[in-house]
């Protein structure tokens, strides 16, 4: 077998990657593997998975659903749909937002899952918490202000404020 | 503390006190990415964002609380490229952040410890643990992570998670590693239906030194693969489940190696220790492959006066960064090989 990269050395060098059953291989001489930083220590995963990833990506891209993120770009980093799916990476946290719609068949491939149902940071914990509160108060006030319950409407507005002020 | 400490040893005194099933789990490794709102992602910084970086993980030093080990911090642009040679050697840095200039590394002085600032992710803090030991190591990384957060806002979403510079890292940010010394499981060539079985459930193995079941010395790496949708309690259980039946395959393994082999397996052992004991010139690959042997030989009774955690240190010390550090200067392929040769001659004597 020849080397992908170069297509004139054998390959030497052969790897592997397994996620939900889907599987991936790279075949690579011995010269191209080393440039690729393949042959020290520890490297190995953020080629092989960067490399792969990005294959992996732009396939998903090409399906008709992910065609409505072409031309999005991210407002905050000016990060483009074509960055994400060559480099496989973000270029900033609201990227995440951004690309939400083309996001969830590339999470559900790589994880299998879409939701997070881990670790919380424990001051996000209680801003999300305040956040859900004024959530609900701000509704609560629509309702009173349509039913033309003044008083009642004045209480919740004080309410919010000062939950706001606290967030 | 200099950073000369940190490479004059090459065993980690926290790795130096054994573990549980250090007779196959050589240490146990956390890793947490985290990420800082507000400031663009690796491939979009500035060096300014990169300062903030820093600035960040500074000010938070100021607020360390007791159960938090000290923590020392080093700019790569400080460290000299063999020096950060010798931090990846050791395992206390990724090759990545080698090359990142504006990047730094934070460790304790027991090296149990390592932060890596500006790598894929802006903060990517390690544990590591001797021996089996997946929660000890994650109940400090939450602590570190818990401080770290008292200052610092994460780059967290309600559905998604941590999140980080690469999709495979979102969700809890983590990934577990448990390294493994398999030279039972290799001799007896059952490592190469072993790897892809364990790549089913969910998890990857890759040889520490070489890749596949080529592994140099029989050194695997244990990672989870998935991080979003399973909780860090659920990916430890599932991964120490997994490697659990490892252990015992391999211990089997050695045991009936033991029984069919008999002198042949003793005859090699000893050949082995012979070879590290009197040859002139070795090859990294070779050293490895015979220090994995006369491990095997300590653990099956064969050899005796030899301890696990000598051998364990020379396994770091006769890496190229390592031996061009020790000898205060660049030596080419066929030099190390020599000194390698004379290190190892003069430990084993
Ligand atoms: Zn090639
Ligand atoms: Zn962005």
């Amino acid at each position: 077998m020849l080397c992908e990269n170069c297509g004139k050395r054998p390959a030497t060098f052969h790897f592997t990657k397994i996620v939900n059953g889907q599987k991936t291989e790279m075949h690579l001489c011995e010269e191209c593997a080393r440039e690729k930083g393949e042959l020290l220590p520890m490297s190995k995963d953020a080629f092989s998975i960067h490399h792969l990833l990005s294959g992996m990506m732009h396939d998903l891209s090409q399906r008709p659903a992910a065609s409505s993120g072409e031309r999005l770009s991210c407002p905050s980093c000016g990060w483009t749909y074509e960055d994400l799916i060559q480099t496989s990476r973000f270029g900033c946290s609201e990227c995440y937002d951004t690309f939400r719609a083309q996001l969830r068949p590339i999470f559900r491939r790589l994880h299998g899952s879409e939701a997070h149902t881990g670790k919380v940071p424990r001051r996000g914990e209680e801003r999300l918490s305040k956040r859900r509160k004024i959530e609900a108060l701000k509704k609560e006030l629509e309702q009173k202000i349509a039913e033309e319950a003044f008083e009642e409407a004045a209480k919740l507005r004080d309410k919010l404020r000062a939950l706001e002020k606290e967030a | 503390m200099g950073i000369e400490t940190f490479l004059t040893r090459p065993l980690a005194p926290a790795l130096e006190r054994g573990g549980r099933d250090d007779d196959v789990v050589m240490s146990t490794r956390i890793r947490l990415a985290r990420n800082i709102d507000g400031v663009p992602f690796e491939l979009k910084m500035s060096d300014s964002d990169q300062k903030a970086v820093l600035k960040a993980f500074e000010h938070a030093q100021t607020r360390r609380p007791n159960d938090v080990p000290e923590l020392i911090l080093f700019r790569m642009r400080d460290l000299s490229p063999l020096v950060r040679a010798v931090l990846v050697e050791k395992h206390l840095i990724s090759p990545d952040l080698m090359e990142k200039e504006g990047g730094a590394v934070v460790l304790s002085d027991d090296e149990m410890v390592s932060v890596m600032l500006n790598e894929e992710d802006h903060v990517r803090l390690q544990v590591f643990r001797p021996g089996l030991d997946l929660s000890g190591a994650y109940a400090l990384s939450s602590r570190i992570d818990d401080w770290l957060e008292e200052t610092i806002d994460w780059a967290f979403d309600e559905t998604l998670g941590y999140k980080t510079s690469c999709p495979t890292n979102t969700g809890t940010g983590m990934r577990a590693s448990v390294m493994m010394h398999l030279p039972g499981l290799v001799m007896a060539k059952r490592i190469q239906a072993l790897i892809p079985a364990i790549q089913k459930v969910g998890l990857t193995v890759r040889g520490v030194y070489g890749e596949g079941s080529e592994a140099e010395g029989g050194v695997f790496q244990i990672s989870n693969q998935v991080t979003l949708g399973l909780s860090e309690g659920e990916i430890l259980e599932n991964l120490e489940g997994i490697v659990r039946q490892v252990i015992e395959h391999e211990r089997m393994s050695r045991e009936m190696l033991k029984q069919s082999l008999g002198v042949a397996l003793e005859d090699r052992i000893f050949r082995s220790l012979g070879t590290l004991r009197y040859a002139r010139s070795l090859s990294s690959k070779e050293a490895l492959t015979r220090l994995s042997d006369v491990l095997l030989g300590v653990y099956l009774g064969y050899i005796e006066g030899l301890s696990a955690k000598k051998l364990s240190a020379l396994w770091v010390s006769i890496r190229p960064g390592f031996l061009q550090y020790t000898a205060g200067k660049s030596l080419d392929a066929g030099a190390r090989d020599m000194a390698r040769a004379r290190l190892l001659r003069e430990a084993l004597r």
